[in-house]
């Protein structure tokens, strides 16, 4: 047990380096979540003024979905440095010596949440600075984060068991973009819930995207119902350690296919 | 003693019934190089894949370091070292945290993980990149630091699949000197893939020919040359002369066996390669058969392989890759 903790902070480690050796990566996730919001922000910034919608500033509704969908898209290609690894032996490597096998896709996990928490808390400040309010504070900012976490680990398992599957980058860029987009414009990240057309209401009780996006904006509202906040962070939770075992499962099937 | 790899009757299909091993049994002694010869496609790289756990057999049994390697997994991986075909490093990593970060998962820990990188850094030539991303280095850097990245826990077993495929001739020898420094001065069991018949000559002590996921032949290099009795004579022909001329021709050479006309040559044996050529050309000249060139040599492995196997060397790896 020890040896896969430790292991798994190695790999986190390597991953980590990895990304802070790219500026490009850096520049790119740090401005995208400052364009998302504030064009959409700005794109937006009347829909609230149509009844019904329930919030008084778009840019104080909009800032949780923005911090959910950013740990969303992060996790969504979460699978493709995994794809590098495979076809350059990396992985193989690891499985020939006494690494622990859990360490190979939990050190990308772990890496994904942390930088999960890094962006979050970028957006958080750059909202305040555009004009939003916590009347929730820390306690919610504190639950947005854990709920986005959460979302990104379990959508960074899916991510990483698709690729263990396919091994192919084509395949990965397909199935992300395929699912990315719509999964967070079937929740209520830009649209209030009420407002949206029935049916989608129905699939977006579904979407653990809006569960996420749910939580955190209750967490940073005044008075937060915080039953809501934990049932939905139970749920993720749910979401998050079913979609590990589904990436155990695609682990054991790339190792049989060796 | 024990051998250091031994495997017996290791079957191995794949997924739409590709029976990639047929059975295959080999054994290899504590300090040697053995040699695992084939072209591609033939069950080398399977073979080490079961040998170092990667993967698992259908059938047969294998032992590595005295460990099966199915039932204790473990204990094998403890004690090899496994440079595979594809090279495992990650480019985005200097040298050294390769080798540190490989040192890591074995356990290493403090000033012994340090100085052993350091120590391979500075055997392999690489002191001088050790800061650099490995995606700056040429090949044959690559291949050195894979090889060091192996032995980084000082394994007693090391694999190398194909180690100089790829590598210009320069960097191909200086792996060879490698390779014979660590059999012989630090006593290490190496087994060694190659599609290369020289490397296989030179290298190994022992060597087991694959073809098509079955061992043909297996012994010394100069075992399987010694069975093939006799040097070989090949002899080029001008223009297109008759099959029935060429034949005659022979028939005049009692010295010569395993006798193959083609089109416009004619390749045989004989015991004493060069006392025959002149019997041969004198036939040849009396049936009107002109000649281009003729060439005598020693067996090969390539002339062991053509035997074994049943076709020639170049002409399998062709076919493998089609």
């Amino acid at each position: 047990m020890t040896t896969a903790v430790s292991d798994t902070w190695f790999m986190t480690q390597r991953h980590l380096r990895n990304l802070f050796r790219q500026p490009a990566w850096i520049l790119i996730s740090l401005v995208q979540p400052v364009v998302w919001l504030l064009l959409y922000g700005a794109l937006f910034r009347r829909i609230v003024e149509i009844p019904g919608f329930g919030a008084g500033s778009y840019i104080d509704f909009l800032t949780p979905g923005i911090v959910v969908m950013t740990c969303l898209f992060g996790a969504g290609w979460s699978g493709m440095g995994l794809i590098d690894d495979l076809n350059r032996g990396v992985v193989d490597r690891f499985l020939v010596s006494p690494a622990s096998r859990g360490s190979l896709i939990a050190g990308r996990l772990v890496q994904g949440a942390l930088v999960g928490m890094i962006q979050s808390a970028i957006i958080v400040v750059l909202g305040l600075l555009v004009g939003a309010d916590y009347p929730g504070g820390i306690g919610g900012i504190v639950a947005l984060t854990i709920c986005a976490v959460l979302l990104g680990t379990g959508v960074g398992a899916l991510s990483n068991g698709i690729a263990l599957l396919s091994r192919r980058e084509e395949t990965m860029i397909a199935v992300s973009n395929f699912v990315l987009l719509p999964l967070t414009f079937l929740s209520s990240v830009f649209m209030a819930q009420t407002l949206m057309p029935g049916w989608m209401q129905s699939v977006a009780k579904y979407n653990p995207v809006d569960w996420a996006v749910q939580a955190g904006r209750e967490g940073l509202a005044s008075g937060p119902d915080w039953a809501l906040v934990f049932s939905r962070m139970g749920w993720l939770l749910v979401f998050t350690v079913v979609c590990t075992w589904l990436a155990t499962r695609a682990f054991r099937v790339y190792q049989k296919s060796i | 003693m024990d051998n250091a790899i031994e495997a017996r009757g290791l079957v191995k299909t794949y997924r739409g019934d590709v029976r990639a091993l047929d059975g295959v049994s080999l054994a290899a002694a504590p300090g040697t190089v053995f040699g695992l010869l084939g072209p591609n496609g033939a069950g080398k790289s399977t073979t080490v894949k079961i040998l170092t756990t990667l993967s698992r057999p259908n059938a047969g049994e294998a032992s590595v370091a005295g460990f099966d390697v199915v039932r204790q997994p473990a204990k094998v991986r403890l004690a090899i070292g496994a440079v595979a075909q594809k090279s495992g490093l990650d480019p985005q990593m200097t040298g050294r945290e390769n080798l540190i970060l490989q040192g890591r998962v074995y356990g290493m820990r403090g000033a012994a993980l340090g100085s052993r990188a350091q120590e391979l850094l500075d055997r392999f030539g690489l002191g001088d990149a050790a800061g650099r991303t490995v995606r700056t280095y040429s090949g044959g850097m690559q291949r050195k630091l894979d090889v060091a990245v192996g032995l980084m826990h000082r394994p007693q077993v090391l694999f190398l699949d194909e180690p100089t495929t790829g590598l210009d001739p320069e960097a191909r020898v200086d792996m060879w000197h490698e390779i014979r420094r660590l059999a012989g001065e630090e006593g290490l069991t190496i087994l060694l893939t190659t599609h290369y018949l020289e490397e296989a000559d030179g290298l190994a002590h022992r060597l087991a020919i694959v073809d098509r996921g079955k061992v043909v032949a297996t012994g010394t290099p100069d075992e399987l040359k010694g069975e093939l009795r006799g040097d070989a004579i090949a002899v080029d022909l001008e223009g297109e002369p008759l099959d029935g001329e060429v034949r005659r021709a022979i028939a005049r050479v009692p010295e010569l066996y395993d006798v193959a006309v083609e089109a416009r040559a004619l390749r045989a044996r004989a015991d004493n390669g060069a006392r025959a050529v002149p019997a041969v050309l004198a036939a040849l000249e009396a049936e009107g058969v002109k000649v281009a060139s003729v060439t005598v040599s020693r067996p090969s492995l390539d002339d062991v392989y053509l035997r074994y196997a049943g076709r020639a060397f170049n002409e399998a790896d062709k076919e493998a890759k089609t």
